[in-house]
């Protein structure tokens, strides 16, 4: 089956993000002078201005800060997928990030619902971090 | 201190529509060279007397649109000396007016034409539609968040989880926008709306419906700005552009600093409303980029028309309808009257032509100041313009 849905443009701010989650870990830039995680990566830190980085492989937990349950697709190739939970997730960490919520029950997300990461394959190159809620 | 360059309003102009789409045939740059030729004429002025030229779009990308500024100089057959192509989304124009001023302030130009088009409905196209997965949109665009209104739904839902906002408090502002709609012979939608009607039509990015959402139409309009000295001779009332502010946060949807309180919004306008000297009670009549509701309930409130989380019960009882105590959105708004993707310029227009007493039955009674405010992108930036009546002291 070849996958026809957007894949993301891998770059060099964002390789070893793409790589780690294609190895199942979500790895998220951590600056050495503020000590502050952040997402998406990038080559200076938005809090500090640092360019002292490094990946650092964070829990994969977080909370529900705000979603949509979508029931129309972007495109078609997302239409079996509706209606889907897309979601911005408060990692544990403290970094913001959109993602999937994998459930079959749209109705059970809650602003505030506990989830944690998990890797959904796409191609050879590219694995996606989605959340499901947690237990 | 007055020397006569204070930046006015002289000439404007939107094209006609039917049925949404473009009354006329022209290309995209032609309709941008009809309304300008419109709004010149006007005021007394022609395409000679130009040389200032801005404009934002969304045409002609990749390719000449890229440089629109300049495709459009070539096209109108002038040589600005002062250009600006700001695009920070549909609150371009606000910021235009911004630079304008700025600029005929400075004495950097004289005569400033500021043009937007969009023949979207004819191409049934909406280019936002399919962000390109690259740089930011790498880590959103294939999640399959419907852009932008998904963005919109989550600021939605975070305001409805803090404050108790309802779908029903959203669907007040489109009832409302509609019955201005009516009142306005060019507005693209004006059968009956009926709150139900919103509530119950199709879900498109929960919590948000169908009528929460702007059309999608053609459009195009031409503002004409010039000096308060320059302005005496000429032919149309002046409205002067008495303050300004711009602000931009987030592309990413992620990235947006708090998805329940819109900050660039809250920055633009109390910069704007303190250079204008002005308060929330000197605002006879206002325009808020209404691309869905939430965007108008979020602005209200960063602007300080009243407290965070008060949007919903500002707008309750329609308030904000003809007859209400506040005049929002009287052109029948994005949602109502027309939609071409960046509907900043037409939020100037309409006030321009209420502060000209230009607007028939839906006239707000003498008003003499407006404030204008659009918003661009996901709740990404905002602009304010303050407009007053005539040549202000």
């Amino acid at each position: 089956m070849s996958y026809d849905k957007p894949l993301p443009v891998i770059d060099h701010d964002s390789a070893p993000y793409w790589d780690a989650a294609r190895e199942g870990r979500l790895d998220i830039p951590l600056c050495d002078d503020c000590g502050q995680h952040h997402f998406y990566p990038r080559a200076v830190c938005p809090h500090c201005y640092s360019d002292k980085l490094k990946f650092d492989t964070v829990s994969g937990r977080g909370t529900v800060h705000t979603y949509t349950v979508s029931s129309r697709p972007p495109g078609p190739a997302f239409a079996d997928d509706v209606p889907y939970v897309v979601a911005l997730i408060d990692l544990e960490e403290g970094p913001r990030m959109m993602s999937r919520i994998e459930t079959d029950d749209p109705e059970a997300v809650r602003i505030g619902s506990e989830v944690e990461v998990v890797f959904v394959k796409a191609t050879d190159e590219v694995t996606f971090p989605h959340f499901k809620l947690a237990k | 201190m007055k020397n006569g360059r204070e930046p006015v309003i002289v000439g404007l102009a939107d094209a006609p529509l039917e049925g949404g789409r473009f009354a006329k045939n022209a290309s995209v740059l032609g309709h941008c060279a009809l309304v300008a030729n419109e709004a010149l004429k006007e005021a007394g002025l022609s395409m000679k007397d130009v040389d200032g030229l801005l404009t934002a779009g969304m045409w002609g990308v990749p390719g000449p649109g890229q440089l629109p500024t300049v495709t459009l100089g070539e096209y109108l057959g002038i040589m600005p000396m002062f250009v600006d192509g700001t695009n920070i989304g549909g609150s371009a124009f606000e910021a235009h007016v911004a630079h304008a001023a700025m600029a005929l302030r400075e004495g950097y130009c004289e005569v400033a034409l500021i043009v937007y088009g969009s023949d979207q409905k004819s191409l049934r196209s909406r280019t936002l539609g399919g962000r390109p997965s690259v740089l930011s949109m790498q880590h959103e665009t294939p999640y399959g968040m419907l852009t932008p209104v998904g963005g919109y739904a989550m600021a939605a839902r975070r305001h409805m989880h803090e404050y108790g906002t309802t779908s029903e408090h959203l669907a007040e502002i489109a009832v409302s926008t509609r019955k201005w709609a009516q009142l306005n012979p060019a507005a693209t939608r004006q059968d009956d709306l009926s709150i139900d009607d919103v509530m119950n039509s199709m879900m498109v990015s929960d919590p948000l419906h169908l009528l929460d959402c702007c059309l999608v139409t053609d459009g195009a309009g031409a503002i004409v700005m010039t000096t308060a000295e320059r302005a005496k001779d000429l032919k149309t009332m002046p409205v002067s552009v008495k303050g300004y502010g711009e602000c931009h946060s987030h592309w990413a949807v992620s990235e947006m600093p708090d998805l329940a309180h819109l900050l660039p919004a809250a920055k633009a306008g109390k910069r704007a409303m303190e250079m204008a000297g002005v308060t929330h009670s000197d605002i006879d009549v206002t325009q808020i980029y209404d691309s869905f509701t939430i965007t108008v309930l979020l602005s209200l409130e960063a602007l300080g028309f009243c407290k965070p989380g008060e949007g919903g019960a500002f707008v309750s009882g329609q308030r904000t309808a003809p007859g209400g105590e506040f005049a929002l959105n009287t052109s029948g708004g994005g949602l109502s009257a027309l939609h071409p993707g960046m509907f900043g310029m037409f939020l100037l227009i309409e006030a321009t032509r209420q502060l000209r007493g230009e607007c028939g039955a839906r006239q707000v009674k003498d008003a003499e100041t407006a404030l204008v405010h659009g918003t661009g992108g996901t709740l990404s930036s905002g602009a304010t313009v303050i407009l007053q009546k005539g040549l202000q002291a």
